[in-house]
């Protein structure tokens, strides 16, 4: 992992000194809310509904047990005692007291974490694979990469006033895991001919207008990096519309424009800035790399594994669920659901992180990851530790065995917290999970992604969601469109809208329908349900989410 | 001839805590509804909405809510400010747990 230099910490301190006074002024009076304003989204602080919330942001979802420990601290001391995981590898805490965000923010600086940059029309945190340097499908380590552009993007001065936030989003496998064709720019690490480089896609997002990213450079040697990321940031800079909210996004920029005129711009602007960089990033990032060497990978028997496996169904169905294949056959990806049945996608309670961060240095080279889908992920596990961590799990409730399926849903905070949203997603996620659990069909409808947003923003993904949720707010009453169809992965597609909405009370029973159907009509139980909708399209499902209409045609 | 006046309240954010407050009659902020001032015309409203908006060292986001009158009680009529009367409907927790 990346440990911060004096650099880094003196940044950091000074940054954190700077806020602290500007807290005082708000609060002395001599800030104005509107004066103000700007300087707490810049480090990472909303109000919200209820409440203020602290974005902090976890870089490329890494962590180790130390930083997952403060964060169960924070949550204690300046909190109501959890922290909320989101799409974009951050934790939110819903309840600080605006006195107490400076200290909140010093603990976080203590272990060379902070909230900057996690708001605002900047470059926000950098995503990465949450497999990353784990994954068996891998073909380089994507986190030295999200690194170097963490260290580039962070108080960049030509970027804290872009038309509009920007994502960037990084993997170093095929298998797309970190939905790279819906940021700003995915970067995917792949080798050619021996030499190592970048695909570099570019106007992807979701929110109000989804578009699909588009291909940059479709080899971008290594070296080019950065200038090419400044390039392509720098010409959007310039050209992004400043004039609407709604189309100031580097997708519109790239559709208004079209692909070959950005690329135009960005390779004249990338011959300009190459030479300025002079191989210093380059250096940089090899003492990154340094940084992010696999741990040394114990030897040993795996038969305690294999007999816990054999013994014990509760571990086996958890096995067969959580457990992703690891590059080292001896070796696990655990993924730790924080998706119980019926509680709150994404929320931990402190003693569930406590645990995880001692589990972590105990059992798994003390790494720990956060997915966009919401979850924890211990990338390094001896298949011999299996047992015992999910006993240890077991006794913090973290043992659901859900990873891929019906109730593993994404949902965003929604109008149970946040400001903008036009409608609830998280109580929609708990009941349908809770349904399914109480059908008992989980297991049986297989591999399924639900995503759920309460506003056309999006933080949800519901346009990639295989079942697409979004809340909204009807003459002043919720009410939820269904999307099929969506794909989040490298064969991202935006899902179709089904048909009109649903009330609150008539959701789940949809989704129920809709399940229903995909039971009724999959060729046999290897069949997923996106694959059964790329079959047969719409029509049957859109038959058992309004079977009124079909009663009325007849 | 003109629409009905809907009652409304005034509701802001504390600086300091981020809790929902509403604008009492004696110019407190009261974390429950149920003390709000009723405005019962718009020029009213008006004059109220500056009045909450005159105390940024208090308040954060002052705005106007419409409410509907039970046994004399303002109630939201708008489901975003039922949430805001209570606190998140995932579980128990916040305003809910604290006030009531």
């Amino acid at each position: 992992m990346y440990q911060y230099n004096d650099f880094d910490r003196d940044f950091l301190a000074e940054r954190n000194a700077q806020f602290r006074a500007q807290v005082e002024r708000r609060i002395d009076g001599s800030l104005t809310e509107d004066e103000f304003k700007p300087l707490r989204l810049m480090n990472g602080l909303y109000l919200q509904l209820h409440a203020y919330m602290l974005r902090v942001a976890i870089p490329y979802g890494t962590l180790n047990g130390g930083q997952m420990d403060v964060l169960a601290n924070i949550a204690d001391k300046w909190d109501k005692g959890y922290g909320h995981f989101t799409t974009r590898q951050n934790i939110q805490y819903n309840w600080p007291k605006l006195k107490d965000v400076p200290d909140m923010l010093d603990a976080l600086g203590e272990v060379g974490m902070h909230a900057i940059q996690t708001s605002g029309n900047t470059i926000r945190n950098v995503t990465a694979d949450h497999f990353a340097g784990a994954a068996k499908d891998e073909v380089a380590d994507p986190r030295p990469t999200a690194e170097l552009l963490r260290q580039w993007s962070t108080d960049h001065p030509e970027f804290q006033f872009l038309p509009r936030k920007f994502k960037l989003a990084v993997t170093g496998s095929a298998n797309d895991r970190a939905v790279i064709k819906a940021h700003d720019i995915g970067i995917r690490l792949l080798t050619r001919d021996g030499e190592e480089g970048y695909e570099i896609i570019v106007g992807g997002g979701l929110g109000r207008t989804p578009m699909i990213g588009k291909v940059l450079r479709d080899f971008l040697p290594k070296a080019d990096l950065l200038p090419y990321c400044e390039a392509i940031v720098s010409v959007y800079n310039l050209l992004g519309r400043r004039d609407n909210k709604y189309k100031a996004r580097i997708k519109i920029t790239v559709h208004e424009n079209g692909i070959e005129t950005i690329r135009d711009l960005v390779e004249d602007r990338f011959a300009l800035l190459k030479p300025q960089f002079g191989g210093v990033d380059q250096k940089m990032l090899k003492d990154i790399e340094a940084q992010f060497a696999l741990p040394e990978f114990k030897n040993g028997s795996v038969a305690a594994f294999k007999d816990a496996y054999h013994s014990d169904p509760v571990f086996r169905s958890w096995a067969d669920t959580n457990l992703t294949a690891h590059k080292n056959d001896d070796y696990s990806i655990v993924s730790i659901s924080i998706k119980k049945h019926g509680q709150t996608p994404g929320d931990a309670t402190s003693a569930q992180m406590r645990e995880m961060a001692a589990i972590a240095r105990e059992f798994a080279h003390n790494e720990l990851r956060i997915s966009h889908e919401q979850n924890v992920i211990l990338p390094h596990v001896h298949k011999s530790h299996l047992p015992a961590i999910h006993a240890r799990l077991k006794s913090v409730d973290l043992t659901t065995a859900n990873i891929g399926k019906i109730s593993d849903i994404i949902a965003c905070p929604g109008m149970d917290y946040c400001a903008l949203a036009t409608a609830r997603s998280i109580p929609v996620a708990q009941q349908i999970a809770t349904r399914f659990d109480e059908l008992k069909l989980e297991h049986e409808i297989g591999d399924l992604k639900i995503k759920i947003s309460g506003c056309i923003n999006a933080c949800g993904h519901h346009h990639v969601g295989h079942i697409g949720i979004l809340g909204l707010d009807r003459a002043g009453v919720e009410n939820y469109q269904i999307t099929l169809g969506g794909d989040h992965t490298e064969t991202a597609a935006v899902g179709e809208r089904a048909g009109p909405g649903f009330a609150y009370d008539e959701i789940v029973p949809a989704i129920e329908r809709l399940i229903g159907a995909y039971l009724q009509n999959r060729e046999d139980e290897n069949e997923r349900f996106i694959d059964a909708y790329r079959r047969l399209g719409l029509a049957p499902f859109k038959a058992a989410l309004y079977p009124e209409v079909k009663a009325d045609a007849a | 001839m003109s629409k009905p006046f809907i009652p409304k309240v005034v509701t802001a954010n504390a600086l300091l805590e981020g809790d929902v407050v509403y604008l009492t009659a004696d110019d407190q902020w009261s974390r429950q509804l149920a003390d709000a001032e009723v405005i019962e015309d718009l020029a009213h409203g008006d004059l109220r909405l500056l009045d909450g908006s005159s105390q940024p060292d208090v308040v954060v986001g002052v705005y106007l809510i419409d409410v509907a009158l039970e046994d004399g009680i303002p109630q939201p009529t708008h489901f975003r400010e039922e949430f805001r009367t209570r606190g998140p409907s995932n579980y128990n927790h916040g305003k809910q747990a604290e006030l009531f």
